[in-house]
């Protein structure tokens, strides 16, 4: 029986504390899918309520929304490469591909802002339509999502140029990449529900 | 200058109301008094070492305890109000909007502020005892938990000196609670303090799968845990997908009331529907949650005092997660008359009435649990029969309610008044005491006094009844929910008076539970057995009570059902339990962030509640930072060595 041998000695040792937190953030990831699942719903049935302002084939400009995909897209890649050195013990190669996923991060969220700041100077602002508040709400929380992430990767990457790779950081490390790879899936669906099915 | 801090306060204070007044004056002398007391007894640093900064579930589970004692105290005032109100036709006792005001307040605090923390109360103090652990899976979280509770709590609690109270009803359905009709900061309280502390549970949720799924003691596989924690596990599934969809709906709120968008609106596109969808995807997994646990401790409480082991374990679990499952899919019952269309209508009534089904499992072997058993009539046990009953006529009138068509008549009458008051005093409210009785010797080391608890006891089950048992035929005779004053000439005035004189008795009733507690701490007898009852089945009977800060000095293999019951008979026959060398454990460290962060929470509500960002901002930088300093933490734990644990161990078994 895995589960009695791992508890075999008896003081929960680092190592098992690591896995519980990880374990831990895969039911945190869950909740979060619930989290965003009924933003998308809100969307879904406020999406064509627009009250005689914007539709969304009038507001949404796809060429900007394109590089801002391409740029999360990447930028979850790179975390991956940035897990990858950390399996190889290459803390430098860690720092550096957190440091290139943190700028395409930054990249992406600044796009998303200028996105949103020339939507509000067109008048489409959160309280124009029901459709437009929803937009905002769903966008605004995956991008506020993304920027926590950018806080808490900047964080860690003091922490890991501080410490190395132990125990700890590993597990920090692999917790952030769980979750920048879950706003990366969060996305797509967004790309998909809200801009695709927008103009289209 | 005067003159404009008197206007201020004014507004800033709810005024005018004696009744208020009175609350105001004896909240203030309450804290002067405390304040007063923990100087002279020089009690702060106590307060703040042992209490405030503690990881340790035990004393996490006790603290939110007594603050939904403190709740239920003041949720049944809220109570009694109403119920003064409604004993006479055209009363003035409380004006319409006061009226309004209490029937939220009240429906808010006994679900979110009552039911809920001594639903946590006892998950903590419990469940890692049960199971074998020393600690739940995060005990950092666990504290920042209880005080998100707390502070979300106090938050709400302020809105009736400060601001004024929330008056929409307890799910503050839109358009009523939006700006257009509810101008005031009422609303505004209700939204954060509910979601400062639905985060909170959220993060219980999260924790305690962990704690029951990674950290059962060896041999303890799932069909061999404890009931209760398998009440626990099935209610936290339902947390962790019902609780964001709160979040969200509430945030969407906010988002209406405070940038003016456009979610639930009249106007703009908005679709207050949508919100009454939103909000029972949430309210109807939630009175599973906050009843899954109640099942539980019967099932505990049932198989300890007939000394038998459950009838149909198998089946028990299987019900408590059909049920957790199903939950999911029952929500627009709530609103039946609002026009879905009938086959809706249709799908919902008859998932409605599935649910019934487990429920009715559970039932029968709690009964065959009985059946031959020998029964003691204790406290905990009394609650447990008396439940069986109760919750049969409230689910049967929940069945009821559930064909749709009927609903149509049944819908915001008193018939469901006293539907869920049936099943969440009946149910919920019962199995807690059930559990608070049976565990309270876990807790605190002695017994409370069985003879007063006994006459709370009658006290309540016949209060319960003269209140509510008149309420169905009030509906019935077109008496409608939410009214606060009716006409000579509607005949409702006899079983009004009925209700309300059962209402003053489960006063009574409360009032005797205080007098037991106050006299079980004066004159209690030591309990040094660890298993006060004698009828322990379970782990958490195994160790000394109060447990030590470690819970078990050594984990035992608990590999069968009521693992202690059996040990115990192996003990009668001189089987010593093979001895397991100490090892030093690992503990987590107190810690002040929880705390301090929830506090920056309250602040950051605060700010919103009167749109004063200039407190609100400080408030989310609070948080923030409190967030990167703990990420920057990382000596958060120490080790008890041996020698601590023999001395600790030799003080609690040297009173054997």
């Amino acid at each position: 029986m895995a589960h009695a041998a791992s508890h075999h000695d008896h003081d929960h040792g680092h190592h098992d504390q690591e896995e519980l937190k990880t374990f831990g953030f895969w039911i945190f990831l869950m909740t979060d899918c619930i989290l965003f699942a009924t933003l998308f719903a809100t969307f879904v049935v406020l999406r064509l309520n627009t009250s005689g302002g914007p539709t969304a084939e009038e507001l949404f400009s796809m060429p900007g929304i394109i590089a801002e995909t391409f740029i999360l897209l990447t930028s979850s890649f790179t975390s991956g490469l940035a897990v990858l050195s950390m399996q190889k013990g290459d803390k430098k190669g860690l720092i550096g591909w957190l440091i290139v996923t943190l700028a395409l991060g930054i990249a992406f969220v600044t796009m998303e802002i200028t996105e949103f700041v020339h939507m509000v100077h067109e008048g489409a602002t959160i309280s124009t339509s029901g459709f437009l508040s929803s937009f905002f709400t769903l966008v605004g929380a995956h991008g506020l999502h993304v920027s926590i992430g950018i806080v808490w990767m900047i964080a860690l990457v003091l922490q890991l140029a501080r410490r190395g790779i132990t125990s700890v950081t590993k597990r920090k490390v692999t917790i952030i990449s769980l979750y920048w790879h879950f706003l990366d899936v969060v996305w797509i669906f967004v790309f998909t529900v809200v801009y695709l099915m927008g103009v289209m | 200058m005067l003159d404009n801090l008197k206007e201020f306060a004014s507004e800033f204070f709810v005024t005018g109301d004696p009744l208020i007044l009175g609350a105001q004056v004896s909240i203030a002398l309450t804290m002067i008094a405390i304040v007063i007391v923990l100087t002279y007894f020089k009690k702060w640093r106590w307060l703040w070492t042992e209490w405030l900064t503690t990881v340790d579930h035990k004393k996490i589970g006790i603290m939110y305890i007594i603050a939904s004692l403190l709740m239920l105290f003041r949720g049944g005032v809220d109570a009694l109000l109403m119920r003064t109100q409604l004993a006479m036709p055209e009363l003035n006792f409380l004006e319409a909007e006061h009226y309004n005001q209490i029937f939220t307040t009240h429906g808010v605090i006994m679900i979110l502020f009552m039911a809920m923390p001594l639903m946590f109360g006892l998950f903590n103090i419990i469940v890692p005892l049960q199971i074998g652990a020393r600690d739940v899976a995060y005990p950092f979280l666990n504290s920042m938990s209880f005080w998100l509770f707390f502070w979300g709590a106090m938050l709400f609690n302020m809105s009736f000196v400060i601001g004024g109270s929330p008056d929409a009803g307890w799910l503050a359905y839109p358009p009523l609670s939006e700006l257009s009709h509810s101008p005031g900061v009422g609303q505004n309280f209700y939204i954060w303090g509910i979601q400062i502390s639905g985060i909170g549970s959220l993060a219980t949720g999260i924790n305690f799968i962990v704690t029951i799924l990674k950290m059962r003691a060896p041999g303890m596989r799932l069909m061999k845990m404890p009931m209760f924690s398998w009440s626990v596990l099935s209610s936290c599934i339902s947390i962790i997908f019902a609780f964001p969809i709160l979040t969200v709906t509430l945030f969407l709120l906010f988002l209406d009331r405070f940038l003016g968008a456009h979610f639930f609106t009249l106007d703009g596109g908005g679709n207050p529907m949508m919100y009454i969808n939103l909000i029972w995807m949430w309210g109807h997994p939630e009175v599973y949650i906050v009843v899954l646990p109640a099942f539980g401790i019967f099932s505990e409480v049932v198989a300890a005092f007939s000394r038998k082991k459950l009838f149909g374990y198998a089946s028990m679990v299987f019900a408590m997660i059909a049920i957790s499952v199903a939950a999911f899919f029952t929500w627009a019952h709530h609103f039946f008359t609002m026009g879905s269309g009938a086959n809706v209508n249709a799908f919902f009534a008859v998932t409605t009435m599935i649910i019934a089904i487990p429920t009715g499992v559970k039932v029968f072997n709690w009964l065959f649990t009985m059946f031959r058993g020998k029964i003691q009539f204790t406290t905990p046990m009394m609650w447990a029969i008396a439940f069986i009953p109760c919750f049969v006529v409230g689910g049967m009138t929940g069945v009821l309610l559930s064909v749709a068509p009927a609903d149509f008549q049944f819908h915001n009458s008193y018939f469901l008044i006293a539907h869920f008051h049936q099943v969440l005093i009946g149910g919920v409210v019962f199995g807690y005491f059930a559990g608070l009785y049976y565990w309270w010797p876990k807790m605190f080391g002695f017994k409370l006094n069985e003879h007063l608890g006994k006459w709370a006891f009658w006290f309540w089950n016949i209060g319960f009844y003269v209140c509510f048992m008149p309420q169905y035929l009030l509906g019935l005779m077109g008496m409608t929910r939410r009214i606060n004053v009716y006409d000579f000439d509607m005949g409702w005035q006899p079983l009004n008076v009925v209700s309300t004189i059962g209402a003053f008795l489960m006063g009574i009733a409360f009032l005797f539970q205080v007098w037991q507690i106050a006299h079980s701490i004066k004159f209690h007898k030591k309990d040094t057995t660890g298993d006060s009852w004698g009828v322990g089945r379970t782990l958490e009977w195994s160790i000394p009570s109060p447990a030590p800060v470690y819970n078990f000095a050594t984990i035992p293999v608990a590999d069968e059902r009521d693992w202690w019951w059996e040990e115990k008979e192996r003990r009668e026959q001189g089987i010593q339990p093979k001895a397991i060398p100490l090892e030093p454990i690992h503990m987590p460290k107190n810690s002040a962030i929880p705390f301090i962060k929830s506090l920056c929470w309250f602040t950051a509500g605060f700010g919103f509640v009167f749109n004063w960002l200039w407190i609100a901002i400080p408030g989310l930088i609070g948080v923030a930072i409190c967030m990167l300093v703990r990420s920057f933490q990382y000596d958060t734990d120490y080790y008890i060595q041996v020698d601590e644990i023999k001395r600790t161990e030799a003080a609690l078994r040297g009173a054997n």
